[in-house]
C-alpha cells in the first residue's frame, strides 16, 4: 500500500489542472437539455478534444491519451474541480466506448471512436422500452433481417439526450420467435434515418431530457451491428457492467458536492445550526464522498493488479445515488424557504444548481438499473442468496 | 498511488483466518465466557504460538515488528472470530505506549519479551473509558494520570469487577494511588503517547467491528439460505435479500476508510487521528446496522441465547462505543472538516 502519488502522477495533475484553468468557459454553459445548451456542450466536447482530454483512457490512436484508471482518477478530479461543463457525450464516452473496442470490428472502432472523441457524434442509449425497465429481457423492438439490412419496429423510452442526439446504441430482437435474453442483438444506429420519430418528454425541471423514439421500418445496414447476431444480451451487459462500475460516476463529482455542501453549511451556520440534523448530514456528506473515494482508488488498485469488477459495482450504484440525494437534500434544509426557487428566480442569487441537483438526485436510484434491481444483484451475485 | 495490500500481508491474514476458524469456533467462545476470569490460558498460548503477541515488539525484545498496516488485518479477524482475549490491548496498544519510551528504559526490557511469547497480559486505562478491561487478570496496568503514563502492578490496585452485556468484556473500575515510582513518563510526553494510544485503539476497534458486521452479515445470510417459510428459502424473498445487501453496502464502503486509517498512522499523517474516527463511526455504522438486520432476518431464533449471532452482536454493541463514543469522533471529523481554509474537495484526500 502507497498512498502517494508519483512525480509522474502529479505532473499530470498539473498538466491537466493548467489546461483547465485556461478552457474552462468562465460562465457556465446552459443546461444540454436545451438546443443551444447542447450545442454549447457539443463545443466544449470538441475544445477538449483539441487539448486531447475528451477520453483520457482510450489508447493514443484512437484520440486518447492511454491513461490507466489511477490518471483517469486524477483526471476527473482536476475537472470537478474545476467546475467544468457536464459531459454530453458520456453516454458514448463512457458507456458504448469500452463496449465497442471490446465487441467493436476495427472498422467500427475506426468509424465511430474518432467522431465521438470530438463531439461530431452524439450518443444516446436505447434499451427501455414501455414494458421493458427493469426487466430489460423483455425487450420487445424488432429488428428482422431483410438481405443486408435490419429493418426495425417498434419503440425505445427514456433515452437520455436522444432529443438532440446523433447516434443510438441499442438492443433490439433480431429473432421475434425468440424469448428473453435469447435472440437479441446490439445495434448501432443514426437518429436521423427514415422512418424514426422523436418524441422529446420533459423531465421533473421541465427542460426535454429524454425522449421516446418510434421506428416504422427503419432500415439499417448489418454492418451497423456489434458483436454476434443474437448475442446483444452479453455485450449490452458488458456496456451495463461499465455503466454502474467505475466509468460513470466518478468520485470527485461527489467530492466537489460535498464541498460545496460545506461552504453552503459555512455561509448558513447561523440558521442551520437550529437544526442539529443539519451539522449531522453536512458531516456525513463528506465522510461518504471521501469513502466513495477510497473504494474507488482501491477498485482501481485491484483492477492494475488484474482483478475484475464484479457484483461490488452494484454497491457502488446504490452508495453514490443516495450519497447524492443525502447531499442535496441537506443543501435544501440549509436553504430552508428559498430551497423551492428555480435558478432564473431573481431572488435566487447563486443557490438555484442546488435545486437542479437535488432533481436531479432523485433519478439517481432510478436509471442505471434502479437500486432495487442493484441490491438483488448484490444478494444472488455477492452474498449467494438464492434467486425467486 | 496504490491503495492494495503486499500479497505477503494478505496471506499472513489468510493463515490467521485458518487458524481461528478452527480454534476460535463459537463453542468455545461460550466456554470461555462461563469460565470465573473469561479469559482461557490455552487460547493465548495458541495465539502467541502465531506468532500474533509478538506482532509489534522489537525484534531485539524477540518481536517481529510489523506496524498498523499488519494488525488492522488481523483485527479484522479478531473482530470476526470475537476473540475473548486482551490481545489488543496487550499486544497493540501496551507494546506501542511501551515501544515510544526511551531507549534502555526499564519497563522495556521487563516486559516486551514476555509479551512477545505470551506470558504478559498488559491492561490500559485511560478516562475515555469509565472502566479498565481485564484489569484483574493482567500481570501489568498502564494507566493514565493527569497525562502522565504510569506502570503500576495489578496488586496494587483496588478492583471491582463490571459485568458487561458482551461476557467476554471483564471490565474493572480501578482504584490506585500515582506515586513516583509508579510513573513512567511525565505528563508533557505523555500526552503524545495518550492521544497515540487513542488513535491506535480507535483502529483496531474499527477493524473489529468490521470484522463483526461481516461474521453477522454471514450468519445471517447462512439463516436466510437454510431456513424454509412458504415452502422456499427465506433468503429468496426480496425483503429478505434486501436487509442483507444494505449491510453489504455499508461494509463495502466502511473497508476502505478503515485501512486508510491504517495507512495514516503508519505514515505519521498529521490527519490519522480524523481518518480514525471516520473510521470508528463507518464501521460502528455497519455493525449495529448488521446487528440489527441479521437479528430481523434470524427472526426469533435471534433474539435467543442459543443462536451464536448474540455473541457478535453484543461485542458490537459494547465496542461502539469503547476508546471514543459517536460524540467524540464526530467532533474529530467536524475540527477538520469544519475549519475555516480546510482543504476538501477533490485531489484532496490523498494530501
Amino acid at each position: 500500500m502507497r498512498l502517494q502519488y508519483t512525480a509522474k502522477q502529479n505532473k499530470f495533475r498539473d498538466e491537466v489542472r493548467a489546461w483547465l484553468q485556461t478552457h474552462v468557459p468562465k460562465q457556465p454553459l446552459a443546461s444540454f437539455d436545451t438546443e443551444a445548451g447542447f450545442a454549447a456542450h457539443r463545443a466544449w466536447e470538441a475544445t477538449l478534444n483539441q487539448g486531447q482530454y475528451s477520453a483520457v483512457t482510450w489508447p493514443k490512436e484512437l484520440g486518447g491519451r492511454g491513461c490507466d484508471l489511477i490518471e483517469w482518477l486524477i483526471f476527473e478530479e482536476e475537472y470537478w474541480r474545476a467546475n467544468a461543463p457536464l459531459r454530453v457525450n458520456q453516454n458514448g464516452i463512457f458507456l458504448l466506448a469500452p463496449t465497442l473496442m471490446e465487441y467493436g470490428t476495427a472498422e467500427q472502432k475506426a468509424r465511430f471512436l474518432p467522431r465521438m472523441a470530438a463531439g461530431q457524434d452524439i450518443w444516446a442509449q436505447g434499451w427501455s422500452e414501455p414494458g421493458a425497465g427493469s426487466d430489460m429481457a423483455a425487450i420487445r423492438c424488432k429488428a428482422i433481417r431483410d438481405g443486408d439490412h435490419y429493418v426495425i419496429n417498434g419503440q425505445k423510452t427514456w433515452s437520455t439526450r436522444a432529443v438532440w442526439a446523433d447516434w443510438l446504441f441499442g438492443l433490439f430482437r433480431t429473432d421475434p420467435e425468440s424469448q428473453r435474453h435469447h435472440g437479441l442483438t446490439f445495434v448501432l444506429l443514426p437518429l436521423n434515418l427514415k422512418g424514426i420519430t422523436i418524441r422529446p418528454v420533459r423531465q421533473l425541471n421541465g427542460l426535454p431530457g429524454f425522449a421516446e423514439i418510434f421506428f416504422d421500418d427503419v432500415r439499417v445496414p448489418v454492418s451497423n451491428r456489434m458483436g454476434d447476431e443474437g448475442a446483444g444480451w452479453s455485450v449490452a451487459m458488458a456496456t451495463a457492467g461499465f455503466e454502474r462500475g467505475l466509468m460513470l460516476r466518478s468520485p470527485a463529482r461527489f467530492q466537489q458536492t460535498a464541498r460545496q455542501l460545506v461552504d453552503l453549511y459555512q455561509r448558513h451556520r447561523s440558521r442551520a445550526d437550529a437544526d442539529p440534523a443539519i451539522r449531522d448530514a453536512v458531516l456525513r456528506s463528506w465522510m461518504q464522498a471521501e469513502a466513495y473515494t477510497l473504494a474507488t482508488y482501491r477498485t482501481a488498485g485491484r483492477l492494475a493488479k488484474g482483478g475484475q469488477i464484479g457484483a461490488e459495482a452494484s454497491t457502488n450504484k446504490i452508495f453514490w445515488s443516495e450519497l447524492d440525494l443525502l447531499m442535496h437534500e441537506t443543501a435544501m434544509s440549509i436553504l430552508g424557504a428559498r430551497a423551492e426557487l428555480m435558478a432564473e428566480a431573481p431572488d435566487a442569487g447563486d443557490i438555484g444548481h442546488w435545486l437542479d441537483g437535488f432533481l436531479f438526485a432523485q433519478a439517481g436510484p432510478i436509471y442505471a438499473g434502479t437500486n432495487e434491481i442493484q441490491r438483488n444483484i448484490i444478494a444472488e451475485r455477492m452474498l449467494g442468496l438464492p434467486r425467486a | 498511488m496504490d491503495f492494495t495490500f503486499e500479497e505477503q500481508q494478505l496471506a499472513f491474514r489468510d493463515a490467521i483466518r485458518r487458524f481461528l476458524m478452527v480454534e476460535a469456533a463459537p463453542e468455545m467462545l461460550r466456554d470461555i465466557w462461563e469460565t470465573q476470569i473469561g479469559r482461557s490460558a490455552e487460547l493465548r498460548a495458541k495465539l502467541a504460538d502465531q506468532g500474533l503477541t509478538a506482532l509489534s515488539v522489537p525484534e531485539a525484545y524477540g518481536g517481529i515488528a510489523v506496524g498498523d498496516l499488519d494488525w488492522v488485518l488481523v483485527q479484522q479477524e479478531l473482530g470476526y472470530f470475537a476473540i475473548p482475549d486482551s490481545l489488543t490491548a496487550t499486544g497493540y496498544l501496551a507494546v506501542w505506549l511501551l515501544n515510544q519510551l526511551p531507549e534502555g528504559h526499564v519497563l522495556k526490557a521487563a516486559w516486551l519479551p514476555k509479551v512477545a511469547s505470551g506470558e504478559a497480559r498488559i491492561a490500559v486505562g485511560h478516562p475515555i473509558n469509565p472502566l479498565v478491561a481485564d484489569a484483574k487478570n493482567s500481570n501489568l496496568l498502564l494507566l493514565w494520570h493527569d497525562d502522565e503514563l504510569h506502570a503500576v502492578q495489578a496488586g496494587d490496585c483496588e478492583l471491582s469487577l463490571n459485568p458487561s452485556i458482551d461476557q467476554s468484556r471483564r471490565l474493572y473500575k480501578v482504584k490506585w494511588t500515582p506515586t513516583a515510582t509508579t510513573r513512567a513518563c511525565a505528563a508533557d510526553i505523555g500526552a503524545g503517547l495518550w492521544a497515540g494510544v487513542i488513535d491506535r485503539a480507535g483502529l483496531a476497534i474499527s477493524a473489529q467491528l468490521l470484522g463483526l458486521a461481516q461474521r453477522m452479515l454471514d450468519l445471517g445470510v447462512d439463516h436466510a439460505a437454510q431456513r424454509k417459510q412458504f415452502g422456499k428459502p427465506i433468503g429468496s424473498f426480496q425483503a429478505v435479500k434486501h436487509h442483507m445487501a444494505d449491510v453489504a453496502v455499508k461494509i463495502e464502503f466502511a473497508e476502505p476508510v478503515v485501512h486508510r486509517a491504517a495507512a495514516a498512522l503508519a505514515e505519521n499523517d498529521p490527519l490519522a487521528p480524523v481518518y480514525v474516527s471516520h473510521a470508528r463511526l463507518a464501521a460502528g455504522e455497519a455493525a449495529l446496522l448488521a446487528a440489527r438486520k441479521s437479528i430481523q432476518v434470524h427472526g426469533a431464533m435471534g433474539y435467543t441465547w442459543e443462536a451464536d449471532l448474540q455473541m457478535f452482536m453484543k461485542r458490537a454493541w459494547a465496542l461502539d462505543a469503547t476508546w471514543g463514543d459517536r460524540a467524540f469522533h464526530k467532533a474529530r471529523v467536524a475540527q477538520h472538516v469544519l475549519a475555516q481554509g480546510a482543504q476538501l474537495g477533490p485531489g484532496e484526500t490523498f494530501n
